[in-house]
C-alpha cells in the first residue's frame, strides 16, 4: 500500500508542478503550489505510517503552517503588484519596479 | 480491504480534480477544484492513522488557505480569463514532456523500492496515549526549537501581509461636514429615486417611473445596466432599453450627463469611505470595481471632485 501513495503523491506532485509551468494566472500557479505542497505531507505521512514513528507526521504539520504563511504573503503580493498593473498574469510582471 | 477501496476511489477523485485545477480555465473552477484535492487528501491522512493531520488540513487548508485564495480572486476579477496565448513557444508541449518525464522517473523510484509491510504509527502513538498527545510530546521536546522559529515565521508573514497592503492616504479623509457641504453644494441634496418607484415591479434594475409614466432616468443602477449591457440584455420595452442605451453611452464617451454624474459621485464616495473605513486593503480594489482607472489614486477622484471644489471656492472667497 506504501508503493500505491507515494505514485498517488508522486502523480500529484507533477500535476502541480505542469501546472506552475503552463498557467499564467499567478492566483491559479499558486494554487499549482499548494498542491505540490500538499503532495509532499502525503509522502510524508505515508513515510510516517511506513516506518512507525510520528516525525514524519509532524513535518507535515510544519509544512502547512510555512505554507499557510507563504499563501498569505504570496496573495498579499498578488494584490499589490494588481493594483499597480491592473493584472494577475505573471506575463505582466516583467519589470523589478513598478 | 477498507483502505484500499478508499484509496483507490480517493485516488482517482484527487488525480482528476487535480487535473481539473491545472486545465480548467476559470479560476473560480481552479480553486474548487483545488478544495476537492484537498479535502480528498484529508481523508487519506484520516485512514492512514494521522486523525490530527486530518483536521488540520481540513481546517487550515480547506477552510483558512481556500477560502483566502477566492477572497482575493473576488478581489482581483472571477472573470479574468487566462489568455491561450503561448508567449513562449512550445511551452506547454515541454511541459507536458518534462511533467510525464517527472512522474515516470518518481513511479519507477517508488516502484523499485522494496517496502517491507507498513509497521503503522500505533506503536509510537501507544505510549503517549492518543496521536495528539504523542504529536504534542514530540512538538514539545524534540522540535520545540522549530515550533518557536514557526512562532516568529508567522508573525513575520502577518507583519510582511500589512505592509504590503497597506497603502497612504493621500488625500484627507473626508469628514461628515464636507460630505454634507458637497451634497448640498451639487445639483441633487435629496436622496436620488429608488428604482421600482411606481413601476410594475421593484427590482433593483427596473427604473422608477415619473408620474406621467416615462422613466426617470436619475433612478438607472448604472451597474447593473451597464452590466446588461454588455451581456446583451435589454429591458423588453424597447422604450426603456433606447434610455439605459443613450444614458450608458453618454457615460462611456466621457460627458456624464450632469446632474445624475455628480449624484452619482456623491453616492460613490460615501459608499466607498465606509468600506475603506472598515478594511483599508478592500478599498483600492472596490474603487476599481466602480471606475477602471489607470493610477490606483486617481480612482477617487470624481467622487472627490465635489470635495476639491468646495476647497477651491473657499480659497476665491478668501
Amino acid at each position: 500500500m506504501t508503493t500505491h501513495y507515494l505514485v498517488l503523491s508522486a502523480l500529484l506532485f507533477a500535476i502541480g508542478a505542469v501546472g506552475v509551468l503552463i498557467r499564467r494566472n499567478a492566483i491559479v500557479v499558486f494554487m499549482c503550489v499548494e498542491l505540490m505542497l500538499n503532495a509532499c505531507n502525503l509522502a510524508f505521512v505515508t513515510f510516517a505510517r511506513q516506518h512507525g514513528n510520528l516525525d514524519g507526521q509532524l513535518i507535515a504539520f510544519f509544512v502547512m503552517v510555512v505554507a499557510a504563511a507563504e499563501v498569505v504573503v504570496g496573495l498579499a503580493i498578488i494584490v499589490m503588484i494588481f493594483r499597480t498593473r491592473r493584472s494577475a498574469s505573471v506575463d505582466d510582471a516583467n519589470l523589478l519596479k513598478y | 480491504m477498507g483502505e484500499t477501496v478508499t484509496f483507490w476511489v480517493l485516488a482517482v477523485v484527487s488525480v482528476s480534480a487535480a487535473l481539473g485545477l491545472v486545465f480548467s480555465r476559470r479560476a473560480v473552477y481552479s480553486a474548487l477544484m483545488l478544495g476537492v484535492v484537498m479535502l480528498s487528501l484529508a481523508v487519506l491522512y484520516a485512514v492512514q492513522d494521522a486523525p490530527f493531520l486530518a483536521a488540520v488540513q481540513i481546517v487550515v487548508y480547506t477552510g483558512a488557505v481556500m477560502m483566502l485564495f477566492l477572497f482575493v480572486l473576488m478581489l482581483v476579477g472571477v472573470d479574468s480569463a487566462d489568455s491561450l496565448v503561448e508567449t513562449i513557444r512550445g511551452q506547454r508541449f515541454w511541459a507536458a514532456i518534462a511533467g510525464l518525464a517527472f512522474v515516470l522517473l518518481l513511479a519507477l523510484g517508488v516502484g523499485n523500492a522494496a517496502f517491507s509491510p507498513a509497521v503503522g504509527v500505533e506503536g509510537a502513538v501507544k505510549e503517549a496515549g492518543g496521536n495528539v498527545p504523542a504529536l504534542a510530546q514530540l512538538i514539545f521536546t524534540r522540535y520545540v526549537f522549530a515550533f518557536e522559529v514557526t512562532s516568529a515565521l508567522l508573525i513575520t508573514a502577518a507583519l510582511g501581509a500589512m505592509v504590503l497592503a497597506h497603502r497612504e492616504r493621500v488625500r484627507p479623509k473626508a469628514t461628515q461636514r464636507d460630505l454634507a457641504r458637497a451634497r448640498f453644494a451639487g445639483p441633487q441634496p435629496s436622496p436620488l429615486p429608488g428604482p421600482g418607484t411606481y413601476a410594475r415591479h421593484n427590482a433593483i434594475d427596473m427604473p422608477a417611473l415619473l408620474p406621467d409614466g416615462s422613466v426617470a432616468v436619475k433612478s438607472i443602477n448604472r451597474v447593473l445596466a451597464r452590466h446588461d449591457l454588455e451581456d446583451g440584455i435589454r429591458p423588453t420595452d424597447p422604450e426603456k432599453a433606447a434610455l439605459i442605451r443613450q444614458v450608458i453611452g453618454k457615460e462611456k464617451a466621457g460627458e456624464p450627463d450632469e446632474a445624475a454624474g455628480e449624484a452619482a459621485a456623491g453616492e460613490g464616495f460615501r459608499v466607498e469611505e465606509s468600506v475603506a473605513e472598515r478594511n483599508p486593503a478592500v478599498e483600492s480594489p472596490a474603487a476599481a470595481q466602480g471606475a477602471p482607472a489607470e493610477d490606483g489614486v486617481a480612482e477617487r477622484d470624481s467622487a472627490v471632485a465635489g470635495h476639491d471644489r468646495e476647497a477651491a471656492q473657499r480659497e476665491e472667497g478668501q
